[in-house]
């Protein structure tokens, strides 16, 4: 809403500047934008054009010698419509205007003194200028006095605040409520306008009907105004609709936009003689048609509420007038509607066709009491601006409760859910300055709120009053008073965050990307079939469904990184991800990507990411999370996203947990490896607490064995297999050597097993008996053959 | 016998000086030490003497043995320092060279924000929990006092999936859950840090998946007074201790009163500055006491129980905190933007 001060002050009585009014709105509630002055053009006075005579120097510019009452100037001036006699508005040396300041200057050898000017050139807003200002000086009417400031004159001296309400506040989308507001801030009075009409002896109801067939409308009032002159408005009426934001058009049309703006209620203006003498008020058909005012073929729903006469719809209810029934230029008898619809139709009516200042206003709520007034007040205006003659009474209905709301509400219950200590006669000057009549007896207060007020309903809404008028400035702020406890994270939230903090200690970065995704990411990475959800109207099919696996974000990541010349990149994303099975299921996921160098120094060493890399990140924090010795790798069952020869699942107790491995290079074509894992499932495994046990103080005994395998062997087997056949002594077991192709489809693998007894020292019987065995089973089982033997 | 010991002497005295390695020193020590050394021909040739001269060439001989010994034991220490040296000074190397790079762990910016509003809330006693981002029109707005056709759901535009359920607009549908699961047991203190959707074009400043951490306090006697306590504590941890915070007075439907938070500015202390926009505020967050029909309709008599609720958004406090000027920073991920970030921070107080 776009405030003009000087219209505000003239509703209440104050004399302090836009900037402090607009600081003192702020601290009630009330933010603002911006505060901006109407014509931002200083020292512009009124002048009568004395001569005119060509430039010699110039085919288009002439020399005028101007009046201003103090003295007469030169001044050259280069407008085509420029004559002797005029009256017009002038820039004096030193005036500030948009395109700079206004100096003297020689121009073309001539001097010239100040600049007559145009009014597009004053600063006003573009959509305020007409054409014709736009191609010459604006010419003041004759009877101008010389030498005044023009500002004034033309009423543009005006600064207007444009504050951005909360949705609540209907009743500030209105001047007088502007006013009230102001004046409970500064405890002064609000002025009301003169809205008494005087009426001729023909009745209203004489040439009118109205009929009401909806329940979505609660008020229809209605008056003629017979015999208007349509012309230009006067400029007080210009100048406050342009404060406001609003374009002048005619004074007919700027009246329905003036009162609108002054007392929040929108009204219609009908051509009286355009329409049948019955208004229908009725919900549209569907599929039911009406052409408005801007010249569109509107098709209708059964949701919109029509205006219509005996034949058809006439306006969109609070929207829209129709074509057929605007007023126009020759326009001489006016039906004017005041009237109250349902927020709820008029917010779907104004969504499917035009948010307009008076729907805006509708959805929001009017004052039910202001329904008449803005009507006596349009009517008042009508007569004096437009020489209209009012018909006598007023048609329609209003069914709306206009009454003061009542609200009981001590002190105490004011003062305990403030924490602060307002006295009762605080609260009690409070109300009164926000025009709230009440009695207060034993410091209970009974509120009278004014049916203005929509948005105060219960004690609470008195409590904010209070609060904000005495000023939250002044409340001290404590802590709550309860019971000393230790504040805690869930316990999966908990292992989540210890998760995390091992991954970075490993020298992984976090990332979060978005969880919608496209139509072909969700089809990624899939592990089982599955429903997924899809946003009903999304932005974009790039975000329109509910993510099921993190790694095509994270693939994203390392695209984005790697196009940047960043190509080491260890990245990980906890996130929860959403499907449907039955209901809806939420499950967190942990996913992790590595690409480059692990660790790297360019000019010496590096460990470049593979594989066994990727593995042994997940096995550190396997072991961090105490399920070392329980997960396994399977190269079965492995999703099709995954390189079928470079990836394995992931089992913890039997159970598949998760996935590791290489993407497809149908999905990636770069040397990526990626991981992802169920952290629920995770989280669900029962783990042992830690328990000290003695670092062994006997000495070990190492071996190496070698063995020809052939290549479709797992190591890892092997290495089960010396655990398990090797007995308890075998405590290590490290692969120090691959020989892939060591003899036709064979590969040659080299073992290094440590031999411990905690107990004691172990003989050379007892290593050698696990070592025979060992060698025994690696050789059966595997169809093995020890090297170098 | 003593002539030829003063012989042998004067000898040793002139191969030594030869000595220029240790394998040219261990041969000097054969030959005078060793088994087919003189001295130990000398003891075989004293059989012969008599006692007395015994006495006297043993002693002298043992006088050679530990003369030699300790001149050896000396040049062997000097030679070995003269080839530790040399070996040193082979051993050089450019310490100006650049350094391995160790792929460092950083925390997310947005989760460093969490973190940090965790800790600052866990101290104070309240529990963080959570709440599902597909959530149920029934507790993201009904339950909030945001009825079907409330014009305020329009501003949060949502994904909706179903007529029923949607995407979270914010993180409050967790304040709704905790009372329902809790029904009239009090206090309740907790903070729900989460991701929310809202149909919003990204820009510099706008982002259709951003995060927010509620806060909800419920028991028999809670005030605004409260809430502004708590959130100076909170402000001046996040911002500083010389922050101060005002209330202004705004509106959301699911609290009553309602106000919007500001910290006085970090940047310029209160005197006006871009970043404050000249007012030396800046808004950092909206907050309120739990509207009744909130406590009601979740099992909390209204008239027994009050409460207050806040929203933070994380993205928000670290786009202020670090001076981040675009939104869409966090979720690009860009490794040199997620390293700024992971670094140490020292708080320092004001001594009471």
């Amino acid at each position: 809403m776009r405030v003009s001060n000087s219209w505000l002050k003239e509703l209440v009585d104050i004399d302090v500047d836009a900037k402090d009014i607009a600081d003192a709105m702020l601290h009630v509630g009330n933010e603002y934008e911006s505060i901006n002055e109407l014509c931002p053009a200083t020292d512009l006075v009124i002048g009568r054009v004395v001569s005119k005579r060509p430039h010699p120097d110039s085919d288009h510019l002439n020399v005028c010698e101007v009046d201003l009452g103090d003295k007469i100037y030169q001044i050259v001036c280069g407008a085509p419509n420029v004559e002797a006699n005029q009256k017009v508005i002038v820039s004096k040396v030193g005036a500030k205007l948009p395109a700079g300041e206004i100096k003297q200057t020689v121009i073309r050898g001539v001097e010239s003194n100040g600049m007559i000017c145009s009014l597009a050139e004053l600063g006003l807003e573009s959509k305020y200028v007409k054409e014709e200002d736009k191609k010459g000086i604006h010419v003041l009417p004759e009877d101008a006095p010389v030498g005044i400031d023009a500002k004034e004159y033309l009423g543009l001296n005006d600064t207007y605040v444009d504050y951005e309400l909360t949705a609540n506040r209907s009743d500030l989308l209105s001047m007088i409520g502007m006013a009230y507001e102001v004046g409970a801030i500064y405890d002064k009075k609000v002025n009301l306008p003169n809205n008494t009409v005087t009426e001729i002896s023909d009745k209203t109801s004489d040439y009118i009907e109205i009929e009401n067939k909806t329940n979505n409308c609660k008020a229809y009032m209605s008056r003629i105004v017979r015999n208007v002159e349509i012309k230009e408005s006067p400029e007080i009426i210009k100048s406050r609709l342009m404060s406001c934001g609003i374009r002048p058009i005619n004074n007919v049309v700027d009246i329905s936009n003036y009162v609108m703006l002054e007392y929040g209620q929108p009204l219609h203006f009908f051509d009286f003689d355009k329409i049948g003498d019955k208004v229908i008020i009725r919900q549209a058909e569907n599929g039911e048609e009406i052409t408005t005012l801007d010249g569109v073929d509107r098709i209708l729903k059964d949701t919109d509420i029509v205006i219509c006469d005996e034949d058809k719809p006439i306006a969109l209810a609070g929207v829209m007038g129709g074509l057929d029934s605007e007023v126009t230029m020759d326009t001489k008898n006016i039906l004017i509607e005041s009237a109250i619809f349902n927020p709820y139709n008029i917010r779907y009516t104004s969504k499917e066709i035009l948010r307009s200042e008076a729907s805006v206003r509708f959805e929001k709520g009017v004052d039910p009491k202001r329904t008449k007034e803005a009507l006596d007040r349009a009517a008042y205006l009508l007569n004096k601006y437009a020489g209209g003659e009012v018909l006598s009474g007023i048609v329609g209905f209003n069914d709306k409760d206009t009454d003061d709301k009542e609200i009981e509400i001590s002190a105490k219950k004011i003062n305990d859910v403030l924490g602060m200590e307002v006295s009762t006669n605080e609260i009690r000057n409070i109300f009164s300055r926000l025009g709230f009549t009440c009695k207060e007896k034993d410091n209970v207060f009974d509120v009278f709120v004014p049916s203005r007020r929509l948005d105060i309903s219960i004690k609470e809404d008195l409590i904010e009053e209070v609060g904000r008028m005495h000023g939250y400035d002044n409340m001290k702020g404590k802590l709550p008073i309860l019971p000393i406890r230790m504040g805690r994270h869930l316990p999966k939230n908990k292992y989540i965050k210890d998760i995390k903090n091992r991954l970075y200690s490993l020298g992984l970065n976090e990332v979060i990307t978005y969880s919608l995704v496209n139509k072909e990411e969700i089809e990624l990475f899939k592990d089982k079939p599955f429903e997924y959800i899809k946003v009903s109207s999304p932005l974009t099919e790039d975000r329109s469904i509910m993510r099921y696996s993190i790694i095509p974000s994270l693939l994203k990541v390392a695209d984005y990184n790697i196009s940047r010349n960043i190509k080491d990149l260890c990245i990980f994303e906890t996130s929860k991800i959403y499907y449907i099975e039955e209901d809806y299921k939420e499950v967190n996921k942990l996913a992790i990507l590595m690409t480059g160098n692990y660790i790297d120094n360019t000019w010496n060493s590096r460990i470049v990411i593979d594989f066994y890399t990727i593995k042994g990140v997940l096995e550190n924090l396997f072991d961090y999370l105490g399920v070392l010795k329980r997960y396994k790798l399977s190269v079965e069952n492995i999703p099709k996203s995954y390189h079928p020869g470079m990836s394995a699942s992931i089992l913890i107790d039997g159970n598949v947990i998760g996935y590791i491995g290489k993407p497809h290079p149908s999905v990636s074509n770069k040397d990526i490896y990626v991981c992802e894992l169920n952290l629920d499932k995770l989280f669900d495994i029962q783990i042992k607490s830690i328990k000290y046990k003695e670092v062994p103080k006997y000495p070990s005994v190492v071996k190496d064995m070698a063995f020809v395998l052939s290549n479709d062997i797992s190591v890892g087997d092997v290495v089960s297999t010396i655990y398990k056949k090797g007995g308890r002594v075998v405590s290590n077991v490290d692969v120090f050597d691959v020989f892939n192709n060591f003899e036709k489809d064979k590969k040659s693998v080299a073992f290094k097993i440590t031999f411990q007894d905690i107990e004691k020292t172990l003989t050379e019987e007892e290593v050698l008996k696990s070592f025979e065995t060992i060698i025994d089973n690696v050789e059966k089982g595997f169809n093995a053959k020890l090297r170098n033997k | 016998m003593k002539n030829e010991i003063e012989k042998l002497k004067t000898l040793f005295e002139r191969d030594i000086k030869k000595v220029k390695t240790m394998n040219e020193l261990n041969d000097l020590r054969i030959n005078y030490l060793g088994k087919k050394s003189k001295i130990q021909e000398f003891s075989t040739m004293m059989r012969d003497l008599s006692v007395e001269e015994k006495k006297e060439c043993g002693r002298l001989m043992n006088e050679f043995k530990t003369y030699v010994e300790v001149e050896i034991t000396n040049l062997r220490k000097e030679l070995e320092a003269k080839e530790l040296e040399e070996k040193l000074s082979n051993e050089k190397i450019d310490v100006t060279l650049p350094s391995t790079k160790i792929n460092v762990g950083s925390v997310h910016p947005i989760t460093k924000m969490i973190n940090e509003v965790e800790d600052i809330f866990i101290s104070m006693g309240y529990d963080v929990v959570e709440g599902p981002e597909v959530e149920r029109d029934l507790y993201n707005f009904e339950m909030l006092n945001l009825p079907k056709g409330h014009p305020a759901r329009d501003t949060q535009d949502s994904f909706y999936i179903t007529e029923d359920t949607l995407l979270r607009t914010q993180t409050s549908p967790v304040q709704v859950r905790t009372m329902l699961a809790n029904i009239e047991k009090t206090p309740i203190r907790i903070i729900c840090p989460g991701k929310t959707y809202r149909k919003d074009n990204d820009d510099a400043t706008h982002s259709h998946e951003f995060h927010q951490i509620e806060g909800l306090v419920v028991d028999e006697n809670i005030s605004m007074a409260d809430l502004k306590g708590t959130l100076e504590v909170f402000a001046k941890k996040i911002f500083g201790e010389k922050r101060e915070i005002r209330f202004r007075p705004s509106h959301f439907p699911f609290t009553e009163p309602s106000i919007e938070v500001d910290v006085s500015c970090f940047n310029c202390n209160g005197k006006g500055c871009n970043i404050c926009k000249g007012t030396g505020w800046i808004e950092i967050l909206g907050a309120g006491m739990v509207h009744p029909n909130v406590l009601n309709m979740c099992g909390y008599d209204s008239n027994k129980f009050t409460g207050f609720a806040f929203g933070i958004g994380p993205e928000r406090m670290a786009m202020l905190k670090y001076g981040i000027n675009d939104i869409r920073n966090f979720y690009i991920n860009d490794k040199r933007f997620l390293e700024e970030f992971d670094k140490v921070e020292k708080v320092s107080y004001e001594s009471k």
